[in-house]
């Protein structure tokens, strides 16, 4: 599914992209939150890289109308977004210092695949291929059940990253009013690879087992021959041999395995979570205010958007290119007919030929999945309203 | 029971409801008037609880035989409530408004607030798990903490769950006991490890570790209740009757303060140089090699060390000649340092200006007054050194490699006194110092009393013979009190 990209076609492509297939109705109810709490949008943080490497920090939005005509006029080569804060971010100059906070924000996750560059043979860096992406769906199944069964919660968006990797945006309104302490508790639960360059080890368990790293197992387990023996040929070299080798006890050779280090009853399972177990980077959950790329956001060293992940399919990539080369093909035929029906309203006719646009690209589904997340949410809003409601016997 | 009910008839206020139980969470402050002397020894007695519990808690692990041993010593001493026994009135009381003074006096920096909460955080888990099992629910359920209890058939369908999750928690302890279910909010020190079973955004803590939860509880409202506290003090602080007494507390010394020279003129000045290598604490002898060396010192160090050796028998005379000797080898003639630098060693020994006879600087003193800069040399080497020229320079003087990891560990924890005191006992080639490192001449003192040893046990046996025919003179219970390093003011 690779095709040539070449970052110099940036500004030619982004402002079609964001004039005519950026989701932004889906967006702007995404980021609302259902007008629950007042200027929820309005107080968010965006940041934008420009062209030139530009960074722009403390954007900020008061409707969609604002944010439709701003971005195809600034054209950022990359969007992210930070928290909720206490005031608009653009006045945040102009605020009594100290009193401009960080309120809320989604709880994030960002799985990058550097982090497995010492267990993965077929690429290394930015590079990911069919062979390695099975890292990240081991990491989305694993994190994805836990953040559900163990910490209750039920709004996931995961994101592919547009390079190489995955983000996962929490958005329960439990998990957007999370302290940094919070945060960080959820994220080192779920840390089971630890240490740097200089440890070799970097799973160690100990009786007794927790359930989590029972669940985590069991999902490891189901794909462990086919990424590891198979795709990854762990023990096809000697290098990778020996590298496997390092992990186990000493006295191996001697048989029952004793318990002269720590849970040495145990290295089987070690080796194969070091191995495929998911790789977080703490601090990026930690903050409140850290700002992450955004979903549908183009990565300008790649050209492909980062889309939501159906967990249903989790294997194919999608390149900005592609897209814009897909919607050229058919607007000869209906120009004419677009005119026409223009010429009725300006912000009606934007508005459908947005809808007309991306629906005719691969765009398309990845929308779809976004729209299953937002109706998820608003049905389970809808919930609370009702039962607030009941609480207080409104009619 | 009956002579409690008694007291609460002839006293009869709402203030008995708050003193029934051994334990509290200092949810509301005292509201009576209490006298200024009660006002200061009820707060200097909690600090010195405070301070063992900071020490016994590094020396000895924190469930060990030996803590609880000290810490129950050290509470009976004290006067602070104890186990629930009876009469504990008056204990109580003065726990409760200890408390609310020690508030005022540290709320007001990070530091101080972090330590004052640590300690109180590790006193109330002492006290709590003092509590028997039943007192421990009452607690939980006068205090409002509605945490709620699995039900007996979700303790039976997670029961594995729960073993696998919890560490020493058995099937019989699962049926038998309580299993609380609380958000895992609250709960994070048992999330973060991993310590504790989670379902559907619950933590499942089972009866032994609800202590947890409750000291979460208490550092959040104790937190709050500072940063309050803080707002509110500059009103407090207005009060001229209270606040010499709150600055002193923050930096309170509860011991000898040095003031009284016992062994004037004992030293020459000739000695200086072998007993900065022998018995100055680190940072005196980090001073006094500076001076060697640039023959000079700036404002702070001449302070610290100026006051140290007045506090180790230097007379005024020989003071004098020594720092006049050492300057004028460097950039200051003679003339100029009669001038400017006679004057501020006079004023140290109280024979200028307001003649207030200034006393040597205690370890809480140099720890958290005036931080060194650049061209400094005073401070405390444990607190203000990079740990890697902390590590050099005990290496230079000969520490012993383990000797030094066991220092620099201490240090990373933050308990700088007990670094020094490590020191003491790596330098002086003893196991246990004997005495709890608070002030720089303390050092000094217990150094030469080790390295003397024969004068010293020839003057304890004088003593015990004089206090032996006057077993209930005050003078021989102030001498005791002087030996512990405990003032009797």
């Amino acid at each position: 599914i690779e095709t040539y990209y070449d970052p110099a076609c940036l500004p030619d492509l982004l402002p079609i992209y964001y004039r005519r297939l950026f989701p932004f109705s889906q967006y702007y109810r995404w980021l609302r939150y259902g007008g629950v709490s007042k200027n929820y949008f309005q107080n968010r943080e965006f940041s934008f890289t420009l062209k030139y490497d530009i960074y722009v920090r403390y954007q900020s939005f008061t409707t969609q109308n604002e944010l439709e005509k701003e971005m195809p006029k600034m054209v950022p080569y990359k969007i992210d977004i930070g928290a909720v804060y206490s005031h608009r971010p653009s006045q945040h100059n102009v605020v009594k210092s100290g009193t401009f906070q960080a309120l809320e924000k989604e709880l994030v996750f960002d799985i990058d695949m550097t982090d497995y560059d010492d267990v993965r043979r077929c690429c290394s860096a930015a590079d990911i291929c069919s062979k390695c992406w099975t890292l990240m769906t081991i990491a989305i199944r694993i994190l994805d059940r836990a953040l559900r069964e163990d910490f209750g919660f039920h709004h996931l968006l995961w994101v592919y990253s547009g390079r190489r990797g995955v983000h996962c945006w929490v958005c329960d309104d439990a998990a957007r009013k999370l302290s940094v302490a919070a945060r960080a508790a959820v994220a080192e639960y779920l840390s089971l690879v630890k240490g740097g360059e200089e440890t070799v080890r970097k799973v160690v368990l100990s009786d007794p087992i927790h359930p989590f790293i029972n669940h985590s197992l069991s999902v490891v387990e189901r794909y462990f021959q086919q990424y590891a023996i198979v795709d990854q040929d762990i023990l096809g070299s000697k290098e990778s041999v020996d590298k496997v080798l390092a992990l186990l006890p000493e006295d191996i050779l001697s048989f029952p395995v004793s318990n002269s280090r720590k849970g040495g009853q145990y290295f089987d399972k070690e080796i194969m979570l070091q191995y495929c177990y998911p790789r977080l980077d703490v601090n990026v959950s930690k903050g409140v205010n850290h700002l992450l790329k955004s979903p549908f956001s183009v990565h300008p060293k790649t050209g492909r958007i980062s889309v939501p992940i159906d967990l249903k399919e989790l294997n194919t990539l999608i390149l900005l290119s592609l897209i814009c080369e897909e919607l050229e093909r058919p607007r000869a035929d209906e120009a004419e007919e677009d005119d026409m029906k223009d010429q009725e309203n300006e912000q009606e006719a934007g508005e459908r030929r947005r809808i007309r646009d991306y629906k005719r690209t691969s765009l398309a589904k990845y929308v779809k999945v976004f729209d299953r997340f937002l109706e998820a949410m608003a049905r389970s809003r809808k919930g609370e309203m009702l039962k607030k409601s009941d609480l207080q016997k409104d009619f | 029971m009956q002579f409690l009910g008694r007291r609460k008839k002839l006293i009869g206020n709402f203030q008995n409801d708050l003193y029934d139980q051994c334990l509290q969470f200092y949810g509301q402050p005292p509201l009576e008037n209490i006298s200024l002397t009660e006002f200061e020894t009820f707060a200097v007695e909690r600090l010195k609880l405070l301070k063992t519990v900071e020490n016994v808690g590094v020396s000895c692990g924190k469930s060990s035989e030996q803590y609880t041993k000290k810490l129950d010593a050290e509470i009976s001493s004290l006067n602070f409530p104890h186990r629930g026994g009876i009469s504990e009135y008056e204990k109580r009381r003065k726990d409760h408004i200890s408390h609310f003074i020690l508030r005022l006096a540290y709320c007001q920096t990070e530091d101080l607030r972090r330590w004052f909460i640590q300690q109180e955080m590790d006193l109330f888990r002492y006290r709590f798990n003092c509590l028997h099992s039943k007192h421990k629910t009452d607690f939980l359920h006068k205090n409002n903490l509605k945490y709620e209890t699995v039900s007996a058939e979700e303790k039976k369908n997670l029961k594995d769950k729960l073993i696998a999750s919890s560490y020493g928690l058995s099937g019989t302890k699962v049926e038998e006991h309580d299993v609380y279910k609380v958000p895992f909010q609250d709960a994070l020190d048992l999330v973060r490890t991993r310590k504790v079973y989670l379902l559907a955004g619950n933590a499942y803590i089972p009866h032994h570790e609800i202590v947890t939860i409750v000291l979460n509880d208490f550092r959040t409202r104790l937190s709050k209740a500072l940063a309050m506290t803080a707002r509110s003090l500059p009103a407090v602080q207005s009060d001229e009757r209270l606040q010499p007494l709150l600055s002193h507390l923050s930096h309170a010394y509860v011991g000898q303060d040095y003031s009284i020279q016992k062994n004037i003129g004992k030293i020459s000045l000739e000695q200086i140089d072998a007993l900065s290598g022998k018995s100055f604490p680190l940072c005196m002898r980090h001073l006094h090699k500076a001076l060697r060396e640039n023959h000079h010192l700036r404002h702070g160090g001449r302070m610290q060390y100026g006051l140290f050796l007045k506090g180790i028998g230097l007379t005024l005379e020989q003071a004098l000649q020594f720092w006049r000797s050492e300057f004028v080898k460097g950039k200051v003639d003679a003339d100029k340092f009669d001038k400017a630098y006679a004057y501020s060693v006079r004023h140290m020994f109280g024979k200028e200006g307001k003649r207030t006879d200034y006393t040597p600087y205690s370890c809480m003193k140099v720890i958290l007054s005036n931080p060194p800069s650049q061209g400094d040399y005073h401070g405390c080497p444990f607190r203000h050194s990079d740990p890697e020229l902390l590590k050099q320079k005990l290496q230079n003087y000969k520490v012993s490699p383990s000797g030094i990891n066991q220092i620099l560990e201490l240090v990373k924890g933050m308990h700088y006194q007990l670094a020094c005191q490590k020191y003491f006992e790596l330098t002086h080639n003893v196991e246990d110092a004997g005495f709890s490192l608070n002030h720089p001449n303390q050092y000094f003192t217990e150094s030469q009393k080790l390295l003397n040893g024969g004068r010293d046990i020839k003057k304890e046996v004088d003593m015990s013979q004089r206090s032996q025919e006057n077993p209930a003179s005050l003078w021989s219970l102030k001498m005791e009190l002087d030996r512990q390093g405990i003032s009797a003011k």
